[in-house]
């Protein structure tokens, strides 16, 4: 056992876990925060992806350890003052989501995107989605809110 | 996943002395091959140590006519930095294309080419340009640093540092990469520069490997054209679900082609 602590959502927390605890496990089970899902749990679906530190990271394939001192954002911690964050906007908006459980990866790599480029083409939306899966295959839409919100973010 | 110890050293002397107190330790830098494997129980080391906490072992700089990356430089920051892509763009392209975005965020230089997956992009890169591996102990060349599948010339211990890079005239990376995991079916390096003409290919055989036939042409006349004069051999390629050994040996001069063409 070894004891890992880092800012989760603003919040400073610490707990006692083994080593071989993911990050995806320590914020479902250890946490609570179930926003973050598990959907392969092999690295290529994205449904787990998390803010670590501001770059977008799979909370599947990443030690808790490996975050200790690490500011992580999760789905739950993206909306601000009780509004959506605008791409959490957009996706309502777009319909950028069917059964939802690709949603909350959708939309942590989008953030991540538009920080990096904030006026992304259609082709470099789809590039950075490599790698989130949708299996109700709803990609249009997700493409369409993420064009969106950048646009609502450069106001 | 079976339990480990987990460590997070401080400096190399420490990272080390972890190491080789350890019954069976394993180093993660990105930790994008080593968590999958630890996963599927492929791996189960008594003792993991995480480079992260060590300082001084990410980040680019210039020296002389090189360009030294750390070797937890994360892909992302190689793809995305300023001084690679204008002095060696087809290194700062290639790390683009590894993988997907979180991979890139996390996934480091030195982690890829110490195990040496025979279909990851970055062994292409450091002995398709003729770079020189700095570990913990010393500096190994590019020729002499892949021995095999996922097997290199470290020894136990030992910890590769940074990776540096001459700066070619001309280079030029193009892959054929798997439509899932985006690992190369078949990639290849063309470099003309300090370090010669060379031409290294990724994922078409148990390790990556330089193509003297594709050399000698290319030292020749560094065109496409010249690219064409040579058939090459499918022998010692991989056959596997992905790509025949035939298929496999077309592509590498399709991908040579393309690489050239990518120098401009």
């Amino acid at each position: 056992m070894l004891t890992v602590s880092m800012t989760v959502n603003g919040r400073k927390v610490s707990r006692e876990i083994e080593g071989r605890t993911l990050l995806v496990e320590f914020l479902r089970e250890h946490l609570g925060l179930t926003g973050t899902h598990v959907g392969c749990d092999t690295s290529q679906c994205g449904a787990c992806v998390v803010h670590v530190d501001g770059a977008s990271a799979k909370a599947c394939t990443l030690l808790a350890a490996q975050a200790e001192g690490a500011e992580v954002t999760t789905i739950e911690g993206l909306a601000g003052n009780g509004e959506l964050h605008p791409v959490q906007a957009a996706f309502k908006e777009h319909h950028g989501l069917q059964c939802g459980f690709c949603t909350p990866g959708m939309v942590m790599s989008a953030a991540d995107l538009l920080k990096r480029n904030p006026d992304p083409s259609e082709t470099a939306v789809r590039e950075w989605l490599e790698g989130n899966l949708c299996r109700c295959t709803g990609y249009h839409n997700i493409v369409k809110a993420i064009r969106a919100a950048a646009r609502a973010l450069a106001g | 996943m079976f339990d480990f110890a987990y460590h997070r050293p401080t400096s190399l002397e420490e990272a080390e002395r972890l190491l080789s107190g350890a019954s069976d330790g394993a180093l993660v830098a990105g930790g994008m091959t080593l968590i999958p494997a630890l996963k599927q129980r492929l791996a189960s080391p008594s003792d993991v140590i995480d480079l992260a906490g060590v300082a001084g072992l990410s980040g680019i700089s210039q020296a002389g006519g090189a360009i030294a990356v750390g070797a937890l430089t994360p892909h992302a920051l190689v793809a995305s930095d300023a001084v690679v892509m204008a002095r060696i763009p087809a290194l700062a392209a290639l790390a683009a294309k590894i993988g997907d975005p979180q991979v890139r965020n996390r996934g480091t230089l030195g982690g890829s080419i110490a195990n040496n997956d025979p279909a990851a992009d970055y062994p292409a890169a450091v002995l398709g340009l003729g770079a020189t591996v700095t570990t913990n102990r010393r500096e190994i060349a590019a020729d002499d640093f892949f021995t095999g599948m996922f097997e290199t010339a470290l020894e136990d211990g030992e910890i590769v540092t940074a990776v540096s890079f001459p700066v070619p005239e001309k280079a030029g990376y193009a892959k054929f990469p798997n439509p899932v995991s985006r690992y190369a079916v078949v990639g290849v390096l063309v470099s003309r520069g300090p370090a010669g003409t060379r031409v290294a290919v990724t994922g078409a055989g148990p390790c990556v490997f330089r193509s003297t036939e594709l050399e000698q042409a290319l030292a020749g006349s560094f065109t496409a054209a010249a690219v064409d004069t040579v058939t090459v051999a499918a022998e010692g390629l991989n056959s596997d679900i992905h790509a025949g050994a035939e298929y496999r040996a077309h592509l590498v001069g399709v991908m040579a082609k393309r690489a050239v063409t990518a120098c401009g």
